[in-house]
């Protein structure tokens, strides 16, 4: 009997066959911190008496509140500024990007390697078949002291995208049917393993973030990517970091992209996923752009494409707030920026924006936003009656031009 | 008496601490007085330790925030009996010495305002003339709990529980 990518992974790195169900101490390859957790971390480390055992193996991120909103978040940011030179550890400040894209373009992030995470969303290094998961202060803690932590070794969820993506449709809308089909808690503890078959090979490095990162939203410990199309070409693959062809699945479940139409969350559970269809005409106060989901080059291409030559509706704020430093640049490089702005686009600093409603964008009662973010629970952007929907950064887009949610392909038909 | 606070499935950590009010944002000291601001603004303030959550499914999911159920910790709180849980959630519970316990039929059976007695260490459940047996967490979070939390353990025995046992 075969094994699994994640039962992979974890026998790779405990030196001996592990199956789901077995607890697994392992090493691990980076602990990820980020600036809303790290007083916490810092807290539980001196609890323990302990320092980390391999500086280099801790990164600490500046993002979920960047550049600080307040003297209470100035004061935890700059603590880490000096915890991390004292005690030799890679900070990455204000401005250079949300933790998950980072230590991807850092290479912390690597094929069959094992990343902790203090954050939800560190599923999304399964995109580059990386064993990503998030975890809490003391867990991170124990990590960074030890260089361990334990793990019981994942069931596993297979998910087979078949085909190519449908016209107008995107690794969001893909994402999104994933978790309306597995549901909020139908991959709990588990490992959601996603074959690309018969063309979706094909999907980009980013688009497979993308799919990763929403595995958490069923539940999902991690979402492992099976390697193919174009990580073959940017990673080298060792020859294990492969399922078994007799690998053992708790359930599969096959979704065919080119079947795929638009999709929307809809408040407040993002299981609750519609056909834009059915929400069309929905007036909008605010459409964010960005986040661990969707705040890529490809993404700010997608939108820059549907804004060029077209204005935001008057009364809604549209902000877009690229992943990072590097997609930054790049956007700035090859004129995306310009295009958002004609469009009456605004940039923020790289980061995760508003998406947890600390700054950069909160919501007032009653107000309505399309975000392509990850998360549309009561009150996480702001106000607690306030609506998020979340998209693709198409539907996005099409929806600031048109003050209402709806469709790109909709606003050409409203065009003619 | 100790009382339970009832809530439904799919409590989320935005539900138990918004994100705004997270302690790198309001301080230490404060954070968990906004325990449940959104869904029951009267939480915090009528919650006394030794009172149990009662939740139903997937309790717990989203953010991978700790600081969610370190303010329920700070305020009191040593166990939740919900119909099932989140992941991190889960973990961070057992870290920070809430005792997690999984039934769905008492949660059925159990209030909101309903007077109880819990002997967490037994797992026993006293609700008027019914008397319930939960089933205790695995042993190795037993062990981590039996020292107060996985960082006690740690702190004391330089390991993680089993480790070094057999593998």
């Amino acid at each position: 009997m075969g094994l699994t990518l994640a039962e992979k992974i974890l026998s790779q790195r405990a030196g001996r066959e592990v199956r789901a169900g077995e607890l697994v101490v392992v090493e691990v390859d980076q602990v990820m911190v980020v600036d809303s957790i790290a007083g916490s971390f810092f807290k539980r480390l001196e609890q323990l008496g302990a320092t980390p055992r391999f500086p280099e193996k801790v990164a600490i991120v500046i993002d979920h509140v960047a550049p600080a909103a307040n003297v209470e978040v100035a004061k935890a940011q700059k603590e880490i500024r000096e915890w991390g030179n004292r005690h030799g550890c890679r900070v990455f400040d204000v401005g250079r990007g949300i933790c998950h894209q980072v230590l991807v373009e850092e290479g912390l992030a690597r094929p069959g390697g094992i990343v902790l995470g203090s954050d939800s969303h560190s599923t999304t290094y399964g995109g580059i078949a990386c064993f990503g998961t998030g975890m809490g202060a003391t867990d991170i803690a124990l990590a960074a002291a030890s260089g361990r932590t334990w793990l019981r070794v994942p069931e596993t969820v297979k998910v087979t995208f078949k085909g190519r993506l449908a016209p107008g449709t995107t690794a969001k809308d893909a994402a999104l049917e994933m978790v309306r089909v597995l549901t909020a808690d139908g991959a709990t503890y588990m490992s959601v393993e996603i074959h690309l078959v018969d063309g979706a090979e094909s999907l980009t490095r980013s688009q497979r973030l993308t799919l990763a990162n929403l595995t958490v939203e069923a539940g999902a410990k991690c979402g492992l990517v099976v390697p193919s199309g174009e990580i073959l070409e940017l990673y080298e693959i060792p020859d294990w970091l492969y399922p078994d062809p007799d690998a053992t699945y708790a359930k599969e479940v096959e979704i065919d992209l080119a079947a795929l139409t638009p999709r929307i969350s809809v408040p407040f559970y993002v299981d609750n996923v519609e056909e834009v269809a059915r929400v069309k005409g929905k007036r909008v106060d605010q459409v964010f752009v960005g986040t661990c989901t969707n705040g890529r080059l490809d993404d700010l291409h997608e939108v820059a494409a549907i804004l060029k030559g077209r204005k935001v509706a008057p009364g809604v704020r549209m902000l877009v707030i690229p992943a990072s430093s590097q997609v930054l640049e790049a956007a700035a490089a090859d004129g995306t920026l310009l295009t958002l702005l004609q469009a009456g686009a605004t940039i923020g600093t790289p980061g995760c924006g508003p998406c947890m409603g600390r700054h950069q964008g909160v919501l007032a009662p009653g107000e309505v936003c399309v975000s392509t973010s990850n998360r549309n629970f009561r009150g996480r952007m702001g106000a607690a009656d306030a609506e998020i929907y979340l998209a693709s950064p198409r539907v996005a887009a099409a929806s600031a031009v048109a003050g209402y949610i709806t469709t790109p392909e909709e606003l050409e038909v409203g065009r003619a | 008496m100790p009382r339970v606070w009832k809530f439904g499935d799919a409590i989320n950590t935005d539900d138990i601490l918004p994100g705004k009010y997270a302690p790198f944002m309001v301080g230490e000291d404060r954070f968990h007085t906004y325990a449940f601001a959104h869904l029951r603004p009267e939480f915090a303030s009528g919650f006394r330790p030794g009172d149990i959550l009662v939740c139903g499914r997937n309790t717990g999911l989203g953010s991978s925030r700790e600081y969610a159920p370190e303010a329920l910790r700070k305020l009191g709180l040593r166990a939740i009996i919900a119909k099932s849980y989140a992941r991190i959630f889960y973990r961070n519970l057992v870290n920070l010495g809430i005792v997690p316990f999984e039934a769905p039929e008492v949660v059925d059976a159990l209030e909101d305002g309903d007077e109880v007695e819990l002997d967490l260490e037994r797992g026993v459940l006293r609700h008027g003339p019914d008397t319930f047996q939960l089933t205790p967490p695995p042993d190795f979070l037993l062990e981590a709990l039996k020292e107060g939390s996985i960082l006690d353990y740690y702190r004391k025995y330089g390991r993680f529980p089993g480790e070094g046992r057999g593998g």
